[in-house]
């Protein structure tokens, strides 16, 4: 199995949606996955945010967005995970405090395993540098019984980006 | 002395035993009403989760073994990587504190957070160690702890009652009453998803004005003065990065020396504590992080400035490391305890633990920590007078033995602490004048009179034996039932164990020994006469003669010395360990023949391979551990090494049926020996229905206790919901599982070889 169908399987059983799409229709994808008040950071080069996306946010757009976009550093196949990288211009509160994540992820940054996405993140660790890796939705078995959408967002979409144009 | 002061103080004594054994019982009784369900529910769930993620695995165990190894050398190491650690912290621009003990810790914490108001909390059980939150109230700061289950049970001013799910013992109405009382909403929340989204509405506003976001660590990197912090609501992310200052408190046994070394761990501890390949949320932070620090206040200024960008540390934020040592260190220092200090506080060894299911952390737990584990931390933190308080909810069962993601032996560590509790009291005790010398094992004079009752049953079983049927007659009679209570705290609404009048080692010589001739024997075996098989269901040793012999086996049973189980059961850790000198020094020389060594009660068993490794020189432990074998699980070998089921014509009576409901013995299914049992009695034919209940709560002498009957019932529930609807034969490996399964169920369960053997007349 490709890297690439596993990682959308273990999406899928997370039930994070999943969008492919080419870096000249990332935008487009983007928009498609939002839902209401947008913001977003600035994502990797030759790739663009939708025009109405917030792409500099202020502080009051932090607590009333609905959905945050933001660049994942790598995706893990086999657990459907995104690495969300802390960084000056807020990618760990975009994608935290809005209720919809809208993660985008190129296709060359897929690892199959959590062991070689440690490998990977481990330089950047010593070298000062935060982050999380995120599973799915935020949830809470605290109340009685599975909630989805705890403190952090209660649904994730995954834009995946194939290399080229 | 005078004889009236000793009745005194005899009776006194014996009324502070009995009052003490009442206190217990209602506490357990109170829990189990009030608690017990919820518990059951949810621990029932996340051990299942736990076995049905980590079944499909192949890497668990490889991963087990790495994490175990690093555990091992970073606390080895331990001094070394508190340095590296306060190289790296600092470097990256942080503080690091290592905290001697509570009051050490909370003050500094209390200095750091100043004049702040509010401090937000992601969930920290060293924080509840600490009892950092009445130092803060203490000096004017509301702390506000923001994981939903803490949350709770900060409202209802109770302690958290699970490791990873502190407010596991409230369901779902509790919690809706409780917000309903303490915030009197207009709308108040009812379902799960409306008490979820009131909490985050109430909780998300606290953290967006508080001042210090304070959380714990699952791990601490010495080389990069990184964190690792797992959760699932997301509160840890907000918390770190929603204030300007971040404080995080951690047991100074967190550190591991690489980021790399982090890996074994992130990939097993949500899968031993919840059964998920991986909780929502891994944060892997070097603080201080580089996200801007959000102001509320000023919603129309901009979260960052355009031209701000990177991932270097924020200037405007403050990073505090505060490491606690509060007993770790003299921890570190001490052999048996040492282990805990492995521990990632996953919550697994509590799931799957029978006891737990039924009371909860409320009762099987300490100050601070709740289940198996708990046995060592609160020894080793709090001292042994709060790991007394449930020790005994210990039984040994081993079942959190398998469901450790780092492998830590907990029956052992409870134990130990068990020994020396007896050891604390029996120096204590109006007994303690007496020699040593006087006492009838390796144990203090003043030992618990009803530990050394249970733990000395290899004495009482062959005295019951040889005055049978007196001893018997004697044990059913009303007066002495209620003086068994009385003394040594024996329930009396158990029925004892019947002594044979003939043993099994009599019966076998006045057969006339072995009936497969040596030379014309596929096998050269010795079957145990353990106490049990020997003094009181001699039945199953005639089976797993009979057994053995129609398979080829020339048997032998001689006369040999108990194997130290019920001793150690209770602590008496010495006499437990003779007893393994003894059984190795009688059998060394059979094994150095070639002789196998077959043993039919699967604890004994279990001494055998498991605990003898603690006692025996290492080449001994191999030579006897190695030739020994459950009968079962030798049977098993016999069939593949070429005898046939044919000749186990099966069964010795009419109440055969060929459907089973199996029940297996909790210690073999720690050492993997079901599967013996299973294949073999579906080779010949039964139909098995096996319970995935992991312990029965009778555990040996535990459910015979009178503090401990009624809970040992509730322990034994699921098997009566598995097996009490259907007509099916009730097969077990232990004697306790066994008599346990009778008493619930009402009809007697057979050991499987009975079920194998052929009738006493086949086998000549």
């Amino acid at each position: 199995m490709s890297i690439e169908t596993t990682f959308r399987e273990s999406l899928s059983e997370l039930d994070v949606a999943v969008t492919r799409t080419t870096p000249g229709s990332c935008a487009d994808a983007i928009a498609d996955a939002a839902d209401g008040k947008t913001i977003g950071v600035p994502l990797p080069e030759g790739l663009t945010l939708p025009p109405d996306v917030i792409d500099r946010p202020t502080n009051g757009d932090l607590e009333t967005a609905e959905t945050g976009v933001t660049p994942a550093t790598l995706g893990i196949a086999e657990t459907g995970s995104v690495h969300l990288e802390s960084d000056r211009a807020g990618t760990e509160l975009v994608s935290l405090y809005p209720q919809r994540h809208v993660a985008v992820l190129r296709t060359e940054d897929l690892v199959s395993d959590v062991a070689t996405a440690i490998d990977r993140l481990g330089p950047d660790l010593r070298a000062g540098g935060s982050g999380v890796i995120a599973t799915g939705p935020s949830a809470t078995a605290d109340m009685g019984s599975l909630v989805v959408g705890a403190h952090g967002p209660g649904e994730v979409h995954v834009v995946l980006v194939e290399a080229g144009r | 002395m005078s004889r009236a002061g000793q009745g005194d103080r005899t009776e006194r004594g014996d009324r502070t035993g009995r009052d003490e054994r009442a206190d217990r019982t209602a506490r357990i009784r109170e829990a189990m009403r009030e608690e017990g369900d919820a518990i059951a529910e949810h621990t029932r769930e996340h051990n299942a989760g736990r076995k049905a993620v980590t079944e499909d695995f192949p890497e668990y165990e490889t991963l087990r073994e790495r994490a175990r190894a690093v555990k091992e050398d970073a606390i080895e190491n331990l001094p070394d990587l508190v340095d590296r650690l306060r190289e790296s912290v600092e470097a990256n621009g942080g503080h690091l504190y290592v905290a001697d003990d509570a009051a050490d810790a909370n003050r500094y914490i209390v200095e750091t957070v100043g004049d702040a108001e509010t401090v937000v909390k992601s969930k920290s059980m060293t924080t509840e160690e600490i009892d950092l939150n009445d130092a803060l109230e203490a000096a004017g700061v509301e702390p506000v702890e923001t994981d939903l289950g803490e949350w709770v049970i900060q409202l209802a001013e109770e302690s958290p009652s699970h490791l990873i799910g502190p407010a596991m013992h409230k369901d779902r109405a509790e919690i809706a009453a409780l917000f309903a009382e303490v915030f009197d909403p207009a709308d108040p929340p009812e379902t799960a998803t409306e008490l979820t989204a009131f909490a985050r509405e109430m909780l998300g506003k606290r953290i967006r004005e508080a001042d210090v976001g304070l959380t714990g660590a699952n791990f601490v990197v010495a080389e990069s003065g990184s964190l690792a912090l797992v959760t699932n609501e997301g509160n840890a992310r907000k918390v770190a990065s929603t204030p300007d200052t971040h404080i995080a408190v951690s047991g100074v046994e967190k550190i591991v020396p690489t980021v790399e070394d982090l890996e074994p761990f992130l990939n097993l501890l949500s899968r031993a504590g919840a059964g998920q390949e991986l909780s929502a949320y891994t944060s892997l932070l070097t603080p201080p992080v580089a996200s801007p620090v959000p102001d509320f206040d000023a919603p129309d200024e901009p979260l960052s400035a355009p031209d701000d960008e990177g991932t270097t540390a924020n200037p405007d934020r403050e990073f505090h490391l505060v490491l606690i040592d509060n007993g770790r260190l003299a921890m570190r220092e001490d052999e048996d305890l040492r282990e805990t200090l492995y521990c990632v506080r996953c919550g697994a060894c509590a799931n799957s633990c029978g006891n737990f299911q039924s009371v909860g952390g409320h009762v099987f737990g300490g100050e601070t920590y709740t289940g198996g584990i708990a046995g060592g931390w609160e020894a080793g933190i709090e001292g042994l007078n709060v790991a007394g308080e449930f020790n005994d909810l210990c039984t040994g069962c081993s079942r959190c033995v398998p469901a450790c993601p780092v492998k830590i032996d907990i029956p052992w560590i409870n134990t130990v602490v068990r020994d020396r509790i007896n050891r604390r009291k029996a120096d204590a005790s109006d007994f303690a004048f007496l020699p040593d010398g006087l006492a009838p094992d390796a144990e203090p004079a003043g030992l618990d009179l009803g530990k050394r009752f249970v733990g000395d049953f290899a004495t009482l079983a062959k005295w019951g034996h040889r005055t049978a049927p007196l001893a018997n007659r004697l044990a059913d009679a009303g007066p002495v039932r209620a003086a068994l209570e009385r003394v040594v705290g024996i329930d009396r609404r158990r029925d004892l164990p019947t002594f044979a009048s003939e043993s099994l080692v009599e019966w076998f010589d006045r057969r006339g020994g072995a009936r497969i001739p040596l030379a014309d024997a596929d096998r050269d075996a010795i079957l145990y006469p353990d106490t049990y098989t020997n003094y009181v269901d001699v039945e199953r040793g005639k089976a797993a003669v009979r057994a053995l012999e129609a398979l080829g086996v020339h048997v032998r049973v001689p006369s040999l010395p108990p194997s130290g189980r019920p001793p150690l059961s209770q602590g008496m850790v010495a006499t437990a360990e003779e007893r393994a000198h003894d059984l190795y020094a009688a059998l060394a020389e059979h094994v150095d023949a070639d002789r196998d060594v077959v043993v039919v009660e699967p604890s004994d068993l279990a001494m055998i391979r498991s605990e003898y490794e603690r006692f025996l020189e290492p080449a001994a432990f191999e030579r006897l551990a190695g030739a020994s074998y459950e009968v079962l699980e030798y049977v098993y070998g016999l069939l593949e090494n070429g005898a046939s089921i044919d000749a186990l014509v099966g069964g010795d009576d009419a109440t055969r049926t060929s459907e089973l409901a199996y029940h297996p013995h909790c210690q073999a299914r720690t050492l993997d020996l079901e599967v013996y049992t299973l294949t073999v009695l579906e080779r010949a034919g039964y139909d098995v229905r096996t319970s995935d209940t992991e312990c029965c709560g009778m555990a040996g002498s535990f459910g015979y206790k009178t503090e401990y009957y009624e809970l040992s019932i509730d322990v034994g529930e699921p098997l009566v919901e598995d097996f009490g609807g259907t007509d099916r034969t009730l097969v077990a490996s232990g004697t306790s599982c066994g008599e346990q399964l009778d008493a619930l169920l009402d009809r007697p369960a057979r050991h499987p070889i009975e079920l194998l053997a052929p009738p006493d007349s086949a086998s000549r």
